[in-house]
């Protein structure tokens, strides 16, 4: 038994016209300082004019939020009883957003217990929608809350199939104005839910479709978005991605790329995309070596849909391995730790933190191969060099 | 020679197993909460039968059948019917799975849960281990 859950999706130019049609007393908009500064919340607000429902903010959502941010939130929430939250913003904004909503109408759980066991109940105050304004996260089109606990440095996966947003409003003309560095860290996110996606132990019949496609846009297109961002049929595409690749992972799950990239996020504070698609193409090296316990890979099927050389697994691999680190070389991503500006210090002095944190980390225990702790510690080092993975 | 599930001679090679291994006491480093295993009737088994395990730190503290019903207020419950423990402790069933479909219904500090997921995982690796008598 499993599930596959998804929003309404509005997408394409006008698509953030749709807010006219919603009905309601209350509207508490999410959303972070910046965007407020670069007047798209504004243009949220004129979409809902018709609407006559009251427009409260809550901006200070900050990037990789925290637990207090979350609980700061509900309670701003608690005491305007909206119901209707609009998250607008990137995959920080739209996290916050869906914790805020589950505290909002559950005060009596804590951010770090929302989980998927328990039946909320979700739906007696208020119903989310998620405006993406960034290309990648997927966060509209999942039930996935990233929070940072500060004090262990650590990000928690978490959330429950109720927080899924009830609608998620694509239009590319609010991520024309995305930055090219945001774009590529953002796009390579999608790719990297595409492939894990694809390939986690909970890969199923429904997601397959949506992370072949969306990972074949990343590749065409990202690089045009990136180039021009103005380019409203790339941005189109590579919204699109964003959105099925986050349908696709968030109903089978990611893997080991997010893992590491969740534990390296949470110490270094690199930005989500870029850390997790840094680390993908070794920990799809890595689980391509199988050994006792790993589980059989699908690197083939992913590789020949790409239209890359796929003879057999490993070849599949090693390929795919290689198009990910070109798409990241072209788009002026990172490659390794060290360029990254983590020197070897310093990753050694938090190796410990990083490797107790990935092994720990929801999304690890998805993948074929789960590595143990001096894999994982070899793993890290490796990616600081920039060295293939076998082992 | 194959243990029958549930019963305290298994709940004790379990924890035996797990007592044994450098992995889980790796996983569930953090791990602070005892268990009831709650195995519904089905098939040879008549009664629903609990069964505790003290979790802390990586090692079992204390492990046991509890006859006769409640015997202890444990941390965390994992309830589900004798035909799903089997395929989860046979890999037929992906742990988390059963406990995110409802198949396992656990309830206790999710928090913890959310933290540790990789000892639960664990733990039911080392339930593998077991040289099983299942009842259905």
């Amino acid at each position: 038994m499993w599930f596959f859950s998804s929003p309404q999706v509005v997408y394409g130019e006008g698509a953030l016209s749709y807010l006219e049609r919603l009905q309601g007393k209350r509207v508490c908009l999410v959303t972070d300082a910046t965007l407020l500064k670069l007047g798209l919340v504004e243009r949220v607000k004129e979409a809902l004019a018709p609407t006559g429902m009251a427009i409260d903010l809550i901006s200070d959502v900050e990037p990789e939020p925290s637990l207090e941010t979350v609980r700061r939130g509900a309670a701003r929430m608690l005491e305007l009883c909206p119901d209707w939250i609009i998250a607008v913003g990137g995959g920080s904004v739209m996290d916050a957003a869906k914790a805020m909503w589950v505290l909002y109408e559950r005060p009596d759980i804590q951010p770090d217990a929302i989980n998927p066991v328990e039946i909320l109940g979700l739906r007696q105050k208020a119903r989310l929608v998620a405006i993406p304004t960034t290309t990648g996260t997927g966060s509209e089109a999942t039930w996935a809350i990233v929070l940072t606990d500060t004090l262990e440095r650590r990000k928690l996966g978490l959330g429950s199939r109720e927080n899924l947003p009830d609608l998620a409003i694509l239009d590319p003309e609010l991520v024309q104005g995305l930055p090219p560095r945001s774009t590529a860290d953002t796009g390579l996110d999608a790719l990297t839910h595409a492939v894990e996606g694809f390939t986690s132990s909970m890969h199923n019949d429904f997601c397959d479709g949506l992370c072949l496609q969306a990972a074949r846009l990343v590749f065409e297109w990202l690089p045009k978005a990136v180039a021009d961002g103005s380019d409203l049929e790339a941005r189109t595409h590579t919204q699109n991605a964003a959105t099925m690749a986050g349908l696709g992972f968030g109903n089978s799950m990611a893997a080991l790329a997010h893992g590491m990239g969740h534990a390296l996020g949470g110490v270094f504070h690199v930005p989500h995309g870029r850390a997790v698609a840094l680390f993908l193409p070794y920990t799809i090296e890595y689980s391509a070596c199988g050994g006792p316990g790993a589980g059989p890979t699908r690197y083939a099927e992913l590789a020949c849909f790409l239209g890359l050389p796929a003879d057999s697994e490993a070849e599949a691999a090693a390929s795919l391995a290689r198009a990910i680190r070109q798409l990241e070389k072209q788009v002026g991503q990172p490659r390794s730790l060290q360029e990254c500006g983590i020197s070897l210090e310093q990753l050694r002095a938090e190796l410990d933190t990083l490797t107790w944190n990935a092994l720990g980390d929801s999304q690890t225990v998805m993948s074929t191969r789960i590595p143990d702790e001096a894999e994982l510690r070899r793993l890290f080092l490796a990616v600081w060099e920039g060295a293939r993975i076998d082992f | 020679m194959a243990l029958p599930f549930p019963s305290d001679p298994w709940v004790k090679a379990l924890m035996e197993d797990l007592n044994a291994s450098p992995t889980y006491l790796d996983a569930a480093r953090n791990w602070e909460g005892d268990f009831y295993f709650i195995v519904e009737p089905a098939g040879k088994l008549a009664e629903p039968v609990t069964l505790y395990m003290d979790l802390w730190h990586g090692k079992c503290r204390e492990a046991f059948a509890a006859e006769g019903g409640v015997q202890r207020e444990p941390v965390f419950r994992l309830r589900g019917p004798a035909a799903t423990w089997k395929k989860v402790m046979t890999k037929q069933l992906d742990p988390m799975a059963a406990i995110m479909t409802g198949q396992l219904k656990l309830t206790g500090n999710m928090a913890m849960v959310m933290r540790n997921v990789r000892a639960a995982k664990e733990l039911v690796e080392s339930c593998t281990h077991i040289p099983t008598d299942f009842p259905v």
